[in-house]
């Protein structure tokens, strides 16, 4: 558990309570060249997170990134949605309202497709949600997550100025095919935005919400009509 | 030999017992992880003896407790449709139907169904990953 994380190396932990679904995913996410840890429940994924967080809270101010002190840093949670006890939901939260935790970007899994349940999901600030079963091509998605982050990270650090590079940097991120489900989660991500823009006074928040205006608003503008009668 | 697998793996296909999920583990399957696909499959089977058993007792117990028993039914359709079996998969919405509309007789009848689908791809698939390793 003590080893060093390369820049090149991504760490994903996978919540699943279904041991298929752990394999499977662990099978994809190594596939992609992820590291990966998998557990089969939200309080061991909260554990395996919260253990390097105790110790941060311990030591370090909050304005430091604690992903300089995390001996093994996770760079993803991908989680299913329908686990007893703590849901995916649940996790999402609890990760987001943690002050070290909700840098990491959450990813939602469900074998079911409720449009109120992505839209759910992604208000509380999962980056995405994938109809399960994953596929290769859905884990190439998660890549420029990660990367954002870390490069934001890097950015805390630096004091360098954040939306010049934050622009620069979304053009290299692609949206994935033209498929309807990436469509609907963008067209639910523009949704969050428009309800969290007045709510919101978080930094980071606010960084995502001008990132992901400049992604492809064309794509987004005419199917936000089409979310609203989905909702419904 | 390998012909022989290469048939009975495409009439899987064909005959609606497989479906594209099945191509995306054959896809995670290579010379590092070279019986992925017969591990998952037997990591199926082995996961669902218990979710099978779950069903059957929760049955037998009345008044049929359906939420329970859509439950059990959720979690056996997901790891059936992780693998890509179709029939198990189809078999298993329909008893859920059931359970919504608290059709005792139907749950019991689809029931049977589930677990005659899933028995038969599991002979099926036991005999393919039998020709492929002889194939080898």
């Amino acid at each position: 558990m003590g080893m060093a994380v390369t820049d090149d190396q991504f760490h994903v932990l996978a919540v699943d309570d279904s041991v298929i679904d752990r394999k499977l995913i662990e099978r994809l996410l190594k596939t992609s060249s992820f590291q990966v840890t998998t557990v089969d429940s939200g309080s061991k994924a909260l554990e395996f997170l919260g253990w390097h967080g105790n110790e941060i809270n311990m030591f370090s101010e909050a304005s430091i990134s604690p992903n300089n002190y995390q001996e093994v840093e996770v760079n993803l949670v991908i989680t299913d949605y329908c686990m007893p006890g703590m849901t995916g939901y649940d996790l999402l939260k609890k990760i987001k309202e943690s002050a070290f935790l909700r840098d990491i970007p959450v990813v939602i899994m469900s074998s079911e497709n409720v449009p109120s349940r992505i839209t759910r999901c992604l208000e509380e600030g999962a980056e995405e949600f994938f109809l399960k079963p994953m596929k290769l091509s859905d884990v190439n998605k998660l890549r420029p997550h990660m990367m954002r982050t870390k490069l934001k990270n890097d950015i805390i650090e630096n004091g360098k100025p954040e939306n010049e590079e934050k622009q620069e940097n979304e053009k290299i991120i692609t949206t994935g095919e033209a498929d309807s489900e990436v469509q609907q989660f963008q067209t639910a991500q523009s949704l969050q935005q428009q309800t969290s823009q007045n709510n919101n006074n978080n930094n980071d928040n606010n960084k995502r919400k001008s990132m992901e205006e400049g992604l492809s608003p064309d794509r987004t503008r005419p199917r936000y009509s089409d979310l609203t009668v989905m909702s419904n | 030999m390998e012909r022989q697998a290469a048939y009975l793996r495409n009439a899987l296909f064909d005959q609606g017992y497989l479906d594209e999920q099945f191509l995306q583990l054959e896809d995670l399957q290579d010379e590092t992880n070279p019986h992925f696909v017969e591990e998952v499959v037997k990591l199926f089977y082995t996961d669902s003896v218990r979710l099978i058993q779950s069903i059957e007792l929760t049955l037998k117990n009345t008044p049929r407790d359906f939420e329970k028993l859509d439950k059990i039914m959720h979690q056996f359709k997901g790891s059936s449709t992780s693998i890509g079996a179709k029939k198990v998969k189809k078999e298993c919405t329909q008893f859920q139907e059931y359970c919504n509309v608290g059709n005792v007789e139907g749950c019991i009848r689809e029931f049977q169904e589930v677990k005659q689908e899933h028995a038969a791809l599991k002979r099926k698939l036991e005999h393919y990953f039998q020709l492929a390793r002889e194939a080898r």
